[in-house]
């Protein structure tokens, strides 16, 4: 019996002005990319910090992205 | 003026693309230079700034034959109007500014290159949409012949100066100043692009990087393995067999070398179009022999008729950083004689008075958004709905067909009051286009603006996930409870009122700084003028004229007879900046005039102190009465010197202490300097011989006119590279200087009577004016901007702006056009009477601060230092700009980024992952 493809839960950090920018700009231009990430919008990505990172694993998170 | 009708209503398109989705109409896409297809109806670009649709009448199927109107019956909001009209328009206006850009040089015209018979010879601009992710191959490098098959292309030449510096093919003499840079750039990312080894060669006449760190780039470009051929190319053969391409050029011993290519790229120059031409026809403005619009170098933005200016490369070729500041120049020049209408015609928002909400508990208003079917035709919507009433806090649902719509907006503020909201989430589009909107509705409902927060279920979900409704609705449901779970924690954020000093500060009396000192006291506002020295005029007062002839002696003293003149001005020499206390609206700063000192208070401050002649310790300078720099030469010219009568041989060294280890820059502005002072020479006495041993020529521009006379008038042009730099020797009362000749292939001695050097431009950064004012200073000793190209005269502090010879070595009409720049970004200060300051900004939290001082640190906008009286860190709200880098560097999170606190936060990430 196959077990269930692993399905990933990414969150990603998204600095307002570049990435959270480039996420609307790939929807606009209607390209796909997988459902696994959820995006929260940080002014900076110099914001984000170990704790961020190492909250969201501790809350079960199996990668975090940070773009900026 | 004429509008064209766009058949779409702006304010119903809410740019959903279901139009041109259904469109039978395709037609070549202009933007991606017709390399792919889109529709009949269409958005120009997809960042296009307002994003809404436009029908494109020349091929839509309706307006051409009455029938199809697909779109019109697609369109969720009733956006397409096929009965749209022209409309004529007259506005009144005290100024007019132009900027209708350049058209790229069509290689069609040549018939050497096989431009439009090899799929694979294309344009710059045509690689330049290659290499774009919203190109026609998404990014992907490809060769144009075997795009569908994706085949990669392994060799790939650059072919420069194609449409410029050619009278003979094109009848454009003029360099078009970015194509050398936008070719090592283009070269540089297709190799980034590129998965093997991707050869990549230049062809060049003289590489023109003479841009602000942009010889680092080239330098950096040559190490890292790409080919640059001084080699004009002759020719390139269209395939004989598969799709090679054969390139036979002179190599610059004269051998005729022959290499083939899979793509051949041709550096197109820039060139003014025809309806340009006839804009400036009509309306009266005199272009020059290339049609660009004629400027003088003391006023480079404003065309010959008065009140039309000008910018960008309708005025020469010129590249980002210098159209950016020729358009804020423009503005200042524009609005010159405007000032006293300033505020004339402005309105004033009255809102309700906020209500206030502490000690309420959280009442969540919740707003999904179908987007017509943009949201609906993926999310589930009514399911994200019926999970949203499910959230903690949350006391309202509603679904919309269009939240954005105004009266959705008014309905909204309506809600806002009837269910007593004081949070209000949308799940809709995006915050970066609608954020705004939702909460200009929330202030009309008398709630703070703050307390707001959008969950991106169409952007960042139904239009990238369509094909999965499933796991699109359950990303809907989880943004949705991020968003609510961080509006429950949501505080109303206020923002206070600081005053504004009217007053403006400049530093440094040279041609930028009394050129930005006109601009402001032009535009109304008190103005003090810092000088160092006695007198005014900086490095103008040693030069003759500009490159176009222009006597610079007599413009400056008009210069500063306008300032002495002008009551709003006030001059201080012989003096120097002691302290620097304040920030934007409120600088307090000591001057120091011989043994007094007195404090200005002013609002900004604009920085334009100058640079330095290198002093040359190479080629026997300061050692040999015959060798002079090329600004001493200015001086021997201006006094008509004995020894350059009866000179017979002079030899001009170019590059002296520029481009090399100790300086990897261009000091830009020696080559166009020298030829000016070999056609001096010429002038006077035609019979002179001159030898000008350069690098590269770099007459960028429409100097290159001055470069082709010189040609003209016999100079003599012998190239050397920088391994094998020419000797100098002394030989009585001259000296020999020896180089080699590429033709003859031989060294060549030269008895001199006179040797002139390029001496290169040097930073003064000594000075310690930047660390008064806490802006940073590149590796090079320049002011650093906030940003090259977009912010080329701000610093990232605000308040605080740059000009002239300071920022980078720069001829006269640029450093004007910097100058009038600074002016302009600064009179955006100066015309308000107060500051706002708050918002998302940060606060340091004195009972968690140790006064470790990391975040001021990494403050890249200086706005945290440490309380003289508590000694701990605080953060001024006038400067922050709410990155919250402070909040992660502090090791026990006293800073707080408001609207984004770590609480906040980490509810977010709770609730992405509870689900």
């Amino acid at each position: 019996m196959n077990p269930e493809p692993f399905e990933p839960k990414i969150v990603a950090f998204f600095c307002n002005w570049c990435t959270y920018g480039a996420a609307d700009l790939a929807g606009v231009s209607r390209l796909s990319y997988p459902p696994n990430i959820r995006a929260i919008r940080v002014m900076c990505s110099a914001t984000v910090s170990p704790h961020h990172v190492l909250k969201a694993f501790q809350e079960g998170a199996d990668g975090v992205l940070v773009g900026g | 003026m004429r509008q064209h009708p766009r058949y779409v209503d702006m304010d119903k398109c809410i740019a959903c693309g279901q139009c041109a989705a259904k469109c039978p109409k395709k037609v070549d896409d202009e933007y991606n230079a017709g390399l792919n297809k889109r529709k009949a109806i269409y958005v120009p670009y997809s960042q296009a700034v307002p994003l809404k649709y436009a029908i494109d009448p020349r091929y839509c199927i309706y307006l051409q034959k009455g029938r199809c109107g697909v779109c019109a019956k697609v369109c969720p909001s009733g956006a397409i109007n096929f009965e749209d009209t022209e409309k004529m328009r007259t506005i009144e206006v005290g100024s007019v500014i132009l900027a209708p850009g350049f058209r790229s040089f069509d290689p069609g015209r040549l018939d050497t290159y096989s431009y439009g018979q090899a799929p694979n010879v294309i344009t710059a601009v045509e690689f330049e949409r290659i290499l774009s992710a919203t190109g026609p191959f998404g990014g992907h490098l490809v060769k144009p012949s075997a795009a569908k098959a994706g085949t990669a292309p392994k060799k790939i030449a650059w072919i420069q100066c194609v449409g410029s510096r050619d009278i003979n093919r094109c009848d454009h003499g003029y360099c078009s100043s970015v194509c050398c840079m936008y070719a090592v750039k283009q070269a540089v990312m297709a190799r980034d692009h590129s998965s093997g080894d991707l050869e990549c060669a230049i062809f060049y006449m003289d590489m023109r990087t003479q841009g602000k760190d942009f010889d680092r780039y080239l330098e950096n470009a040559k190490k890292s393995g790409i080919r640059f051929e001084r080699a004009r190319v002759h020719s390139v053969a269209p395939p004989q067999h598969g799709d090679d391409l054969t390139l036979r050029y002179a190599r610059q011993n004269g051998d005729i070398a022959e290499e083939t290519f899979d793509i051949v790229v041709l550096s197109t120059g820039l060139e003014i179009a025809p309806e340009s031409v006839a804009l400036a026809e009509k309306l009266g403005v005199p272009l020059n022999s290339d049609h660009f619009a004629a400027t003088d170098s003391f006023a480079p933005v404003a065309t010959g008729k008065p009140g039309i200016f000008a910018c960008g490369a309708f005025t020469g070729p010129k590249d980002i950083p210098h159209s950016v500041m020729e358009a804020s120049a423009a503005a200042a020049a524009a609005t010159e004689s405007l000032s006293v209408a300033r505020h004339s015609q402005t309105h004033t928002l009255v809102l309700p008075k906020e209500t206030d909400v502490s000690g309420q508990a959280p009442r969540i208003g919740v707003f999904v958004c179908n987007c017509g079917i943009n949201i609906g035709g993926v999310v589930r919507v009514p399911e994200v709905a019926e999970y949203a009433r499910t959230l903690p806090n949350v006391t309202y649902v509603e679904e919309n067909l269009f939240t954005c719509s105004q009266d959705t907006q008014d309905k909204m503020a309506e809600v806002i009051a009837r269910e007593k909201l004081n949070r209000v989430v949308v799940a809709a589009c995006t915050p970066r286009t609608h954020e705004p909107l939702f909460q200009a509705t929330l202030a009309s409902a008398g709630l703070n603006r703050y307390l707001f927060e959008m969950a991106n279920i169409r952007n960042q979900d139904s239009w990238v996930h369509a094909n999965d409704p499933d796991a699109a609705t359950r990303k809907a449901k989880d943004l949705v409870a991020m968003a609510v779970a961080k509006a429950a924690l949501l505080t109303p954020l206020t923002q206070t009122e600081l005053p504004m000093s009217r007053n403006a500060l400049v530093v440094g009396g040279g041609i930028a700084g009394l050129t930005a000192a006109r601009a402001l006291a032009r535009q109304g506002f008190p103005v003090h003028l810092v000088e160092k020295s006695d007198v005014l005029g900086g490095h103008g007062r040693r030069l003759r004229a500009t490159w176009r002839g222009e006597p610079v002696g007599e413009r400056l003293a008009g210069l500063i007879a306008d300032l002495e003149a002008d009551p709003l001005v006030h001059i201080h020499t012989n003096t120097a900046v002691t302290e620097v206390d304040g920030f934007v609206g409120n600088f307090k700063t000591r001057i120091s005039t011989g043994g007094g000192s007195e404090t200005i208070d002013h609002g900004v401050a604009i920085l334009a102190t100058g640079a330095k002649e290198y002093k040359p310790k190479e080629y026997l300078y300061g050692q040999h009465p015959a060798v002079v720099t090329q600004t001493e030469l200015d001086d021997l010219i201006g006094a008509g010197d004995e020894r350059l009568a009866g000179a017979t041989d002079v030899v001009f060294i170019q590059c002296v202490g520029s481009r090399n280890a100790e300086r990897p820059y261009c000091s830009k502005v020696c080559c166009t300097h020298a030829l000016r002072n070999a056609l001096a020479i010429k002038a006077a006495s035609p019979e002179t011989n001159i030898y000008v041993i350069y690098r590269d020529m770099r007459t960028y521009g429409l100097r290159e006119e001055i470069f082709r006379e010189a040609r003209a008038q016999g100079v003599m042009f012998f190239q050397y590279d920088p391994e094998a730099p020419p000797a100098v020797e002394a030989e009585g009362d001259r000296v020999r200087v020896t180089f080699h000749d590429h033709i003859l292939n031989r060294p060549v001695a030269v008895d001199a009577d006179l040797l002139a050097l390029a001496a290169a431009v040097v930073s003064d950064a000594e000075n310690g004016l930047a660390q008064f004012f806490k802006v940073p200073v590149d590796g090079d000793g320049w002011l650093l901007e906030a940003h090259q190209k977009l912010r080329p005269v701000d610093f990232a502090t605000d308040g605080v702006f740059l000009c002239g010879l300071a920022h980078y070595p720069k001829p006269i009409d640029e450093s004007v056009s910097q100058a009038l720049a600074a002016a302009a970004r600064a009179a955006t200060f100066l015309a308000r009477d107060t500051i706002l300051v708050g918002g998302v900004v940060s606060w340091i939290d004195p009972a968690l601060c140790t006064g470790c001082g990391g975040c001021i640190q990494v403050c890249p906008y200086n706005a945290i230092a440490m309380s003289e009286i508590t000694g701990m860190a605080e953060v001024n709200p006038a400067l922050c700009k709410g990155c919250g880098a402070c909040a992660a560097a502090c090791p026990s999170e006293a800073p707080i980024l408001m609207g984004f606190n770590n609480r906040q936060l980490y509810a977010q990430i709770h609730s992405a992952l509870a689900a």
